[in-house]
């Protein structure tokens, strides 16, 4: 195996996106993403079981095309990596399984990687300036929104804080469903939002009380910010009030934004790490990246953004992570890990 | 040579060969650990058959019925070994191998296969021995029935808890012989919709 570039193929099926990528060393080859998100539209958010039903069939030709698209064959591979968690339970074993039997197959090594750090691996991918670390990672999706403190990529990663309860991307989904707005929440908030107010409405910013600065201080929590939106709707329903749509997308947007960008800055801050990273798919989200970078300006932080298709869940991340594994000269995984849902960020690796 | 895969009920790995029989056969009834245990089981059954992934001619598996997230792990390992190989993926109905092997031991007239659908129901299917080519005659199902509630068989009823993967195998390489591929379609035998209901949503504002 080329120790120095290796050329791995990522598998990750964590949620609702099945991702194939392939990198040599810091190289990125392809990048391929069949998503199921249509077919979670009609409920509302991901089902599970409809999750795991489409990674199965959308796995080969997934595998199929990312060849393709590196012009590879599954020969020249040097290793194979997967996500094993966090994630839903269902969706990651289809990865698993998979990934063990293409690895056995080719008798090559395989590593099993976490999720999240994969999310910050994916930077290394985006060639503009070489990712430093110490870094604080804020990683945002409908599955997660996590603060990392990472201090080594393969090797020191320490979780600061997550969310308590909703996923910033299924806050989003949640108000736009209460608003009468379609699935994916997200975008249809953004175009909403347009011409609104956002300081029309004064939303609560979960676990920002003093009282919270003891244990929480880096947790998020934004079902009570779902349940205020929808109480103002309520009220303003019951007093035969119209509902300014604009200012309520765009106040409620800006509440979460703001949690997310002060409590990122601020971890920059008391830890003296002057290193911002945004990732996951709810950095789609202009009003995000714009109050990331205002703020990360004014309190001397460098940001880094990856590409949107590195931001999203995507196998390259974790094919990525896979190729730093192998070039810090770490052993393959064993073959007997499972999915784990609830994975912690310091299992870089199983 | 086959490599043969079911997680239908536990997971079973076998090697098969059309003139020697089942090589090897490594499994578990364990039914949480499919995803745990796939991988070790390919690369074992494969060293025990001595048999290299490139002397294979194709990879087959039990598309169930069978719960639906173990299921899963065995037809996705399949089919991506069979990637890996760049040979034939072969999928079987797991209940047909199972009747198979009743009627290749010995076993005569009207069959009836049950295997755990969980949830209260068992998933079955009725057989009525073999055909020319050898290959087991499905009279009805899969199909899922209330536990408590399942049609009389009109012959012996079969209730397995494991599906040997060794059974999947040699039905797929008599299958093969008799020019009868594909015996199923390459499609997991769920047998039940997702556990949702489409949600209209909650229109506050119209
Ligand atoms: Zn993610």
């Amino acid at each position: 195996m080329n120790r120095d570039a290796p050329l791995v193929l990522g598998i990750e099926t964590s949620c609702d996106e099945t991702g194939v990528g392939i990198v040599r060393g810091t190289e990125l080859l392809a990048n391929v993403i069949a998503s199921s998100m249509e077919e979670h539209a009609r409920y509302g958010g991901v089902v599970p079981e409809v999750a795991a039903r489409a990674h199965l069939e959308a796995l080969g030709p997934t595998i199929a095309a990312a060849l393709a698209e590196a012009d590879i064959g599954l020969a020249d591979v040097d290793a194979v990596a997967v996500t094993n968690g966090p994630g839903l339970a269902g969706a990651l074993m289809v990865g698993v399984g998979a990934a063990k039997a293409l690895a056995v197959a080719l008798d090559r090594p395989l590593y099993a990687v976490n999720h999240l750090v994969g999310h910050v691996g994916a930077d290394l991918l985006d060639h503009e300036a070489p990712l430093e670390t110490p870094t604080v990672a804020l990683l945002v999706s409908g599955g997660h929104t996590s603060l990392l403190l990472v201090r080594d990529l393969v090797s020191d990663v320490e979780l600061l804080g997550e969310t308590v309860d909703d996923a910033a991307g299924e806050a989003f989904d949640k108000v736009a469903r209460l608003l009468g707005l379609p699935y994916p929440g997200g975008p249809e908030i953004d175009r909403a939002a347009i011409g609104g107010d956002p300081t029309a409405i004064r939303f609560p910013r979960g676990l920002t009380r003093p009282k919270d600065q003891a244990s929480h201080s880096f947790d998020f929590s934004f079902s009570g910010l779902k349940t205020a939106v929808a109480r103002w709707v309520e009220q303003r329903e019951a007093a035969g009030e119209p509902i300014p749509l604009a200012d309520v997308a765009a106040s409620f947007r800006e509440a979460v934004v703001d949690v997310l960008v002060a409590k990122a800055v601020a971890a920059c801050t008391d830890l003296g790490v002057p290193r911002l990273l945004l990732g996951g798919g709810v950095v789609a989200n202009a009003r995000l990246r714009e109050l990331a970078e205002e703020r990360a300006a004014a309190a001397g932080i460098a940001l880094r953004i990856p590409p949107l298709s590195l931001c999203t869940d995507n196998g390259a991340m974790i094919a990525e992570l896979g190729a730093q594994l192998i070039m810090a000269g770490h052993p393959p995984s064993s073959m007997d890990f499972g999915a784990d849902s609830t994975l912690p960020v310091t299992d870089i690796q199983a | 040579m086959l490599l043969a895969i079911d997680t239908s009920t536990g997971t079973s790995v076998a090697v098969v060969d059309r003139d020697t029989g089942v090589l090897a056969e490594t499994g578990t009834g364990d039914t949480m650990r499919h995803a745990e245990v796939v991988g070790g089981f390919i690369r074992d059954a494969l060293a025990d058959a001595g048999v290299r992934a490139d002397e294979l001619s194709g990879v087959a598996a039990g598309m169930g019925p069978g719960p639906f997230t173990g299921l899963r792990v065995g037809i996705a390992a399949a089919h991506a070994f069979a990637l890996g190989i760049s040979k034939p993926f072969v999928p079987i109905v797991s209940h047909d191998a199972i009747a198979w092997c009743w009627y290749r031991d010995g076993g005569a007239g009207t069959l009836q296969v049950v295997t755990d659908a969980r949830r209260r129901e068992f998933a079955v299917s009725e057989y009525d021995g073999l055909d020319v080519d050898g290959l087991p005659v499905r009279t009805d199902g899969p199909r899922l029935v209330p536990r408590d509630d399942v049609p009389g068989a009109r012959g012996i009823r079969l209730d397995a808890a494991v599906v040997p993967a060794g059974a999947v195998g040699m039905l797929a390489e008599f299958a093969y012989v008799a020019g009868r591929l594909p015996l199923a379609d390459d499609a997991p035998l769920y047998l039940r919709a997702p556990d949702v209901t489409p949600s209209a949503g909650k229109r506050v504002l119209q």
